[in-house]
């Protein structure tokens, strides 16, 4: 069944879009869009190393991934930079970092378009092992951090002063965002992910009342982009990571609509 | 080890400071349990800082604090909550953890917020909220709860039925209050022991003794040491008093 390309991009982008449903409201809710670009740039970075040092791409995109969120982290403790300054300097500092270790590895052909826009139909059977149980790993962790992360993110002190130590719950979601990366970056390339993180997500804000729906709404929303997205991709012949990422705007958009029409039907 | 099993809370010469400048500093009391604590003390005193640091919320802080319970029910001065969150009141009551619909329903019905139950946070006003976020910390049944001026923006009626209401959970649940007021009325009738704050410790005692403090006296005036003392007599001048309290 696997042995179809179509089938196998199918089931990567479904599992993908499971994980990054849930994740995708908490980048929303934490306001952390631009801190998934940075970690998503600097996964160019993991990618040279692989190739370079002859790894597993999704464990070295996870490895820097996870190194450029702790440095983040420091940096804000130790710097009275503002967070998007600090944002900004990494994620361009990692991508040009990679670009020029590129140019170091000229024995190595790299498809470039592929990298910053993914190569979905590229995908093999480890891939699919990597999603689906790297996806898991990510829901259940997530799952068992629900509380802390949840309880810090509506109010920090609330959570700290009865004792859900929003601290660590917070470093392990950084951990956990860099593993969504890491397991996506082949499917939808390292200029797409945050929109596969976010625009679901956003699209479940429009039309949910508890965060319990928006994390539903969110995860639908992002199966449907992906069947929408890779069929269409099919159809018209068109490149399928940022096929997916337009179907989801169009969700997008019909979730807007939806509240026009709800404000009429209140008045 | 804590010296006595009732205590709950303890701070030694606790202080905490800020960009070079002390919030608070030389800071001991304890809170114990079934005991209502009450700190008061100008803006800018030092109160919600000193709550904070007994509820472990400032890490880097001097002196020390011994806390003995985790079982913890927070009321803050101040919550912003992000409007990105669809939560309603529901979602809210289960924040910090876990409790079936009788409890919510219970502690909502107590607070006389029940109706509200299945809007969205951020519809509420703000009275109605702060009856919210004090269902919310009884309904866990804590055994320390920490209220910030926990009746802010609460109508007149809503005021007194609340800090009624708060007695009888700290007498029902056994539960120790450390409660920051700026109705001296209610601090009187209710509290066990009064705090009074102005960067560090000014007095501290029953309410009777903290009403003969020289130091009080001076801090609010002899108005509010009359209040004190006779605290049945209820009037509204409360707020003048809080006006002189800007002038010191």
């Amino acid at each position: 069944m696997f042995d179809d390309f179509f089938i196998r991009a199918l089931v990567a982008g479904i599992g993908v879009a499971i994980v990054t449903g849930p994740l995708g409201c908490f980048v929303i809710w934490r306001r952390l869009s631009y801190f998934g670009d940075t970690l998503s740039h600097s996964a160019l970075l993991g990618v040279t190393l692989a190739y370079s040092m002859e790894f597993n791409i999704a464990f070295s995109v996870f490895i820097i991934s996870s190194l450029i969120a702790l440095t983040l982290i420091q940096l804000q403790k130790r710097t009275n930079l503002p967070g998007d300054a600090l944002l900004g300097l990494l994620a361009h500092s990692s991508l040009a970092v990679g670009l020029v270790v590129i140019g170091f590895l000229s024995f190595i052909r790299f498809d470039i378009m592929g990298l910053l826009f993914g190569d979905i139909l590229a995908v093999t059977v480890d891939d699919l092992l990597i999603i689906w149980i790297g996806g898991a790993l990510i829901l259940l962790v997530l799952k068992l951090i629900w509380k802390p992360l949840f309880a810090s993110t509506v109010n920090y002190e609330l959570a700290e002063a009865e004792g859900l130590n929003p601290d660590r719950a917070k470093a392990i979601f950084t951990i956990l965002m860099a593993a969504i990366i890491a397991i996506s970056i082949k499917m939808v390339g390292l200029l797409l992910i945050t929109g596969m993180l976010i625009i679901p997500a956003a699209m479940a804000r429009n039309i949910s009342s508890s965060p319990q729906k928006m994390v539903m709404y969110s995860i639908i929303g992002g199966l449907l982009s992906v069947i929408l997205g890779l069929f269409s991709s099919l159809e018209f012949n068109t490149a399928s990571g940022p096929s997916i990422i337009a179907a989801s705007l169009f969700l997008f958009i019909l979730s807007l609509l939806n509240i026009k029409q709800s404000i009429k039907l209140k008045n | 080890m804590r010296s006595d099993q009732n205590i709950l809370v303890k701070l030694n010469k606790a202080g905490f400071s800020l960009n070079n400048k002390w919030l608070v500093q030389g800071v001991s009391l304890q809170v114990e349990k079934g005991k209502i604590v009450t700190l008061i003390g100008p803006n800018g005193s030092g109160k919600s800082t000193t709550a904070k640091i007994a509820l472990g919320i400032y890490k880097k802080i001097d002196g020390s604090v011994e806390k003995y319970t985790n079982k913890v029910g927070y009321v803050p001065q101040k919550i912003t909550i992000d409007w990105t969150l669809p939560l309603r009141v529901n979602d809210f009551m289960v924040l910090t953890e876990s409790l079936n619909k009788e409890t919510i329903d219970e502690a909502l019905s107590l607070t006389g917020v029940i109706h509200l139950k299945d809007k969205n946070l951020g519809d509420l006003s703000g009275g109605e909220f702060q009856r919210v976020l004090l269902a919310r910390a009884i309904s866990k049944k804590p055994e320390l709860l920490v209220l910030d001026e926990p009746v802010q923006g609460v109508d007149f009626t809503g005021e007194i039925a609340l800090y009624e209401l708060i007695k009888k959970i700290s007498d029902e649940l056994n539960c120790g209050i450390l409660l920051i007021s700026h109705d001296l009325h209610t601090v009187m009738s209710a509290t066990d022991h009064v705090v009074c704050l102005n960067g560090h410790v000014c007095c501290s005692g029953s309410p009777m003794d903290v009403a003969k403090n020289n130091e009080y006296k001076a801090l609010f005036g002899e108005q509010a040491s009359q209040i004190l003392s006779r605290y049945e007599h209820r009037h509204d001048h409360v707020h003048t008093s809080e006006g002189e309290i800007k002038k010191n």
